[in-house]
């Protein structure tokens, strides 16, 4: 793309031209993001092939462009977050979009607000974009049939985490260079994870073939109604697969009897070296982060060559940047 | 002279197996007589083309009075009643404070009587404070005019305790009317399956309600107790009843209107006014209530009204409350779920509404024979309307039927001799 002079202090070069004509003949037309689910797999190609053309944004040396100058991004995380917050900032940043931060601690939320009246009020600043976080399923879905304002879903409950499907998406097909018959499996707490629903359905859209692995308190059999396969034993699934994924197993889940311990879970369905050598050679290996080392994974199958944690992360910048601008383009 | 002359409608009286055209006249509160109309009445109704039949009686209304009357009153939801053709609604008494004793129970009469509108018949706590601990003093509640006992919004969860209530209430001769739900299998605010999970919702069983009804037919069976199984929600449940009645146990059943007509996929927006409990189910329990209603498993139909702020509902999912309201446009759904469907005829519809649950909580309502209470219901059974939420008497608006086109409406309902709506 050529190279222009610009006014801008910013950036050099007006980055929205270059996206004036989005790739391919397709038009974005949604103004919120809230599941992959809804999501058609020409949508979903759209938004990673966007990305693309983000990613080169963070390899020059003044990593920012003016597309979004001008807009306000609202970052309502009613639920701690690093990852997630941390990206969505920088991506916002990176668009030349000013930003607003709100975590429930020190909000009105703690004097009892409801999340609608929260978010109308932040709206009403003059905002063009709240990207949430929050701890119910579906309270991105009321926001959007509420508000008119672009609603980013970073994460609601149990249901999705689309962003976060995205960039493992992306991540899959950056290193495999398709998703057409590639075999996922993703395991630990399914039931409760948003993350794994974000990766069945997007996966699922774009062609590939997904298993779910994890004891029965923990993998709903109802899961199979959204496409995907359900297996008890990582190492029967193993020997078979081109990516693993490996979620974040939440400590207050035994609490519930969804397994004994910890100790009985690592041993059944934990990532080690020893195990992986049941895989192919070249499996990648995934982890959505936080990672509770020595309990999915131990250190030297997170550290280790097959891993691609940290390049997710990196992914996720370039993903966001292009859920942002999306939407903001957004008309419906 | 008689008050009311209603005149050539099409008089349906299930109670006497009546089904002609002809005339009923109204005197001092009473059905006078039914047939060919003699002498003059100070006020004449037009009912060609109408059915005239008993005053409808819903069994399951939650009127939040006393304590959330920003929802709903008695008076609010008696105002409902009568909109919706009904001249009798059983208030169920998860108020604030719960209505567990005869002095609530006195107060929610006093609150009916104060309306004058449809009669407000209280149903009274199983346990005190609804707690699932003690029994509460249901012989005093009687007394004071109670007509049933529940725990409504929960199922009793003890054993022991709901063996022991059922032995009371057999002595008493009151109906024991249970919200199936077992709580601990409750993890949720949806039916559990594919759509729950899909949606990261968690749970609420249908093994659930079956369980706890199948443990308290087991203790009825053992019991002289009348059981009333409330808002019957899966097929599962539809099976014990008819099982159990084929057995000869006193068992008595009701259907809501959303489980005859919705299922859980109606969840699939988090749309909160589909947030119910016990929650919609799928198609094949839908067919199997509605299965249920048809062959008489389940003998009545009652509305589980459900009032809530509109703030209330515009919660999450989980957050939001359970209900659903529907006694201003419950005749129309019962008509398109059950009679549309050709399951039901009109006079097999109305006695779900009239005799039978008049025979649930022994009262002798329901009927329009010589000397009977002068509840009276006419309805226009061809009558084509859409159902307008921000028309309704009722204080709620948590209905998902909004914008609904239905078929058949009251268009009078007379309470004690007195018309209290008029359309």
């Amino acid at each position: 793309m050529a190279k222009k002079a610009s006014e801008s202090s910013e950036g050099p070069e007006p980055h929205a031209q270059a996206h004036a004509d989005p790739p391919g003949q397709f038009v974005w037309t949604r103004k919120d993001l809230l599941g992959l689910d809804e999501l058609s797999a020409e949508e979903i190609t759209h938004i990673l092939d966007t990305a693309d053309t983000f990613k080169e944004v963070s390899t020059r040396s003044i990593k920012k462009v003016p597309t979004l100058r001008g807009k306000v991004a609202a970052l309502l995380f009613f639920e701690n977050s690093t990852r997630t917050r941390m990206s969505f900032e920088l991506a916002a940043s990176r668009l030349s979009c000013d930003t607003l931060l709100l975590t429930s601690k020190g909000s009105s939320v703690a004097k009892g607000e409801t999340t609608l009246d929260t978010a109308r009020n932040v709206a009403a600043m003059g905002v063009d974009i709240i990207v949430m976080r929050h701890g119910q399923s579906g309270a991105p879905h009321m926001l959007a049939r509420n508000m008119p304002e672009s609603i980013v879903n970073a994460g609601d409950g149990s249901h999705e985490h689309p962003t976060q499907g995205l960039l493992d998406i992306y991540t899959i097909r950056q290193r495999l260079g398709t998703l057409q018959g590639v075999r996922v499996a993703i395991v630990g707490d399914i039931a409760h994870s948003r993350v794994a629903r974000s990766n069945i359905l997007g996966l699922k859209k774009l062609g590939a073939e997904v298993v779910v692995v994890g004891p029965p308190t923990l993998v709903p059999q109802a899961m199979t109604a959204m496409g995907c396969e359900i297996s008890h034993s990582l190492d029967d699934v193993l020997p078979d697969i081109d990516v693993i994924n490996m979620l974040r197993i939440q400590f207050e889940r035994f609490s519930s009897n969804l397994f004994p311990s910890l100790r009985e879970y690592s041993r059944l369905y934990g990532l080690t070296a020893e195990r992986l050598k049941l895989a192919r050679k070249d499996i990648l290996v995934m982890h959505p982060g936080p990672i509770n080392r020595g309990v999915e994974l131990t250190s030297d199958v997170a550290d280790g060559p097959n891993s691609c944690i940290l390049q997710q992360v990196t992914n996720g910048l370039a993903v966001r940047m292009a859920v942002l601008y999306l939407v903001s383009q957004g008309t419906e | 002279m008689n008050d009311i002359l209603i005149q050539n409608g099409r008089v349906i009286d299930p109670a006497s197996g009546r089904d002609e055209v002809c005339d009923v006249t109204i005197a001092q509160g009473l059905i006078k007589h039914v047939g060919k109309a003699r002498g003059k009445a100070r006020e004449t109704i037009d009912a060609d083309g109408a059915v005239v039949c008993p005053g409808l009686i819903d069994l399951h209304v939650h009127c939040r009075e006393p304590g959330h009357e920003e929802e709903e009153t008695v008076a609010t939801a008696a105002a409902a009643a009568v909109a919706g053709g009904f001249t009798t609604l059983c208030a169920m008494p998860n108020t604030h404070p719960p209505m567990d004793n005869d002095t609530a129970v006195h107060y929610v009469l006093h609150r009916g009587g104060e309306a004058d509108l449809a009669r407000v018949l209280p149903v009274g706590c199983i346990s005190k404070q609804r707690e699932g601990k003690g029994l509460a003093e249901m012989g005093l509640m009687l007394d004071a005019g109670a007509v049933g006992f529940s725990d409504d919004g929960d199922g009793v969860a003890s054993t022991a305790l709901m063996q022991r209530a059922l032995q009371y209430t057999g002595m008493i001769g009151a109906p024991l009317m249970q919200h199936c739900q077992d709580p601990e299998l409750m993890t949720g605010a949806m039916n559990s399956g594919p759509v729950a999970v899909r949606l990261g919702l968690g749970g609420i069983a249908a093994s659930g309600e079956q369980i706890m009804l199948q443990r308290d037919l087991e203790l009825v069976r053992r019991t002289a107790a009348k059981y009333h199984v409330q808002h019957v929600s899966t097929a599962g449940s539809v099976e014990l009843i008819r099982a159990a009645k084929a057995d000869g146990l006193p068992v008595t059943a009701e259907a809501t209107p959303h489980h005859l007509l919705l299922t859980d996929a109606a969840c699939m927006n988090y749309d909160s006014n589909y947030k119910v409990n016990p929650p919609l189910r799928t198609a094949a329990d839908v067919q199997a209530v509605r299965q249920g209603v048809a062959d008489g498993t389940i003998d009545c139909l009652a509305s589980d009204h459900a009032p809530h702020a509109k703030e209330e509902k515009e919660l999450e999912f989980n957050a939001a409350p359970f209900g659903i309201v529907s006694l201003d446009c419950a005749l129309a759904l019962y008509a398109k779920a059950l009679v549309a469907t050709r399951l039901l005829t009109w006079p097999e519809l109305i006695a779900r509404m009239t005799v039978n649950p008049a025979a649930v909580i022994g009262r002798p309502l329901g009927t329009l024979s010589q000397g009977a209470q002068a509840d009276v219901t006419v309805i226009d059974p061809n009558k084509r309307w859409t159902i307008r939420t921000r028309a309704f008497a009722s204080k709620a608006r948590n209905c998902p039927y909004d914008g609904w086109r239905v078929r058949g409406r009251a268009v009078c309902t007379i309470v004690r001799g007195q018309i209290k709506f008029r359309r």
